[in-house]
């Protein structure tokens, strides 16, 4: 089952996602992300090494906290994604659209202290 | 072995009956071996060595289940990681566009998932009787346009070799979708 979580670290709010991203487990993500911009976190991390498999709702409830967090010019960055997740952002032509970085710490140092 | 394909054709229009999987041997199309006995074939024909039958709910709750069977089938068909999880992707998408179009969030309604192991390859049809789709409804979007929505499509016909789609009152809508084994 998906699991969502956040914590705090540094000036950033780390969505933790454990599972598989589809059609069914999306609402999740989203209820999670969009609670995050409604509230104007200005920099939000999404830690994706724990997810083996994203679809295109899962791609979609991303682009839409990016266009979110744009509007208050805050920041959404993606971490940790496998192959196969990084493979549906290639398609989809995201992965020029989002910051992706390979570790927590590596997305951590762009974000001004 | 029992003619179990013809009765996984019959829905009884509620999808409620859970997921049922059906395993066997293709039926011979077309001529007996006996009937071509001493004839070249006129073309080369992939062979369907067996075909898989599902039927599920249109549930959202039940795509893992689709991936983890589709994911196998493409590890038997010679498939690389990277062709097994594209096509994993391309099935699930077709999927979820059934549930989230053909049948507009109702879900207890039936998808039949027909895989066929061919020699070089699968073939999946995915049968729905649900709102046929528009064209312009299948057609994939600009991606230039960063958007949320519409990129189901556009996967779909990024990673699969054969993309096929035909709706008439009797069978509902078909799509075909086929992947060959690569030769590096």
């Amino acid at each position: 089952m998906l699991e969502v979580s956040t914590h705090p670290v540094g000036n950033a709010v780390v969505v933790k996602i454990t599972g598989d991203v589809d059609l069914y487990s999306s609402p999740e993500v989203r209820k999670t992300i969009i609670g995050l911009t409604k509230n104007k976190e200005k920099n939000i991390l999404i830690d994706l090494s724990q997810v083996a498999y994203m679809d295109s709702s899962g791609v979609a409830t991303l682009v839409e906290g990016l266009q979110q967090v744009g509007r208050y010019k805050g920041t959404l960055k993606l971490f940790g994604l496998d192959a196969a997740v990084r493979e549906v952002f290639e398609l989809s032509r995201l992965d020029k659209v989002f910051e992706i970085y390979t570790t927590e710490a590596e997305a951590l140092e762009t974000i001004a202290k | 072995m029992p003619d179990v394909f013809s009765k996984a054709s019959r829905f009884d229009g509620t999808g409620r009956s859970g997921i049922t999987i059906f395993m066997g041997q293709k039926k011979k199309q077309g001529r007996s071996a006996k009937q071509t006995r001493g004839k070249q074939p006129q073309r080369q024909v992939p062979k369907s060595t067996e075909t898989i039958e599902f039927r599920v709910p249109s549930d959202p709750k039940v795509l893992k289940i689709v991936r983890l069977s589709v994911s196998w089938l493409c590890e038997l068909a010679g498939f690389s990681e990277e062709d097994r999880n594209s096509t994993t992707l391309a099935v699930d998408e077709a999927c979820s566009n059934i549930i989230r179009h053909a049948y507009q969030g109702d879900i207890h309604q039936p998808i039949i998932i027909t895989c066929k192991l061919l020699d070089n390859g699968i073939e999946i049809t995915l049968q729905d009787f649900g709102r046929s789709v528009r064209e312009e409804e299948i057609k994939p979007r600009d991606l230039d346009e960063v958007r949320p929505g519409g990129l189901g499509v556009h996967l779909i016909r990024s990673v699969m070799d054969v993309v096929h789609y035909e709706s008439n009152e009797e069978e509902g809508n078909k799509l075909t979708l086929a992947k060959y084994v690569r030769v590096n």
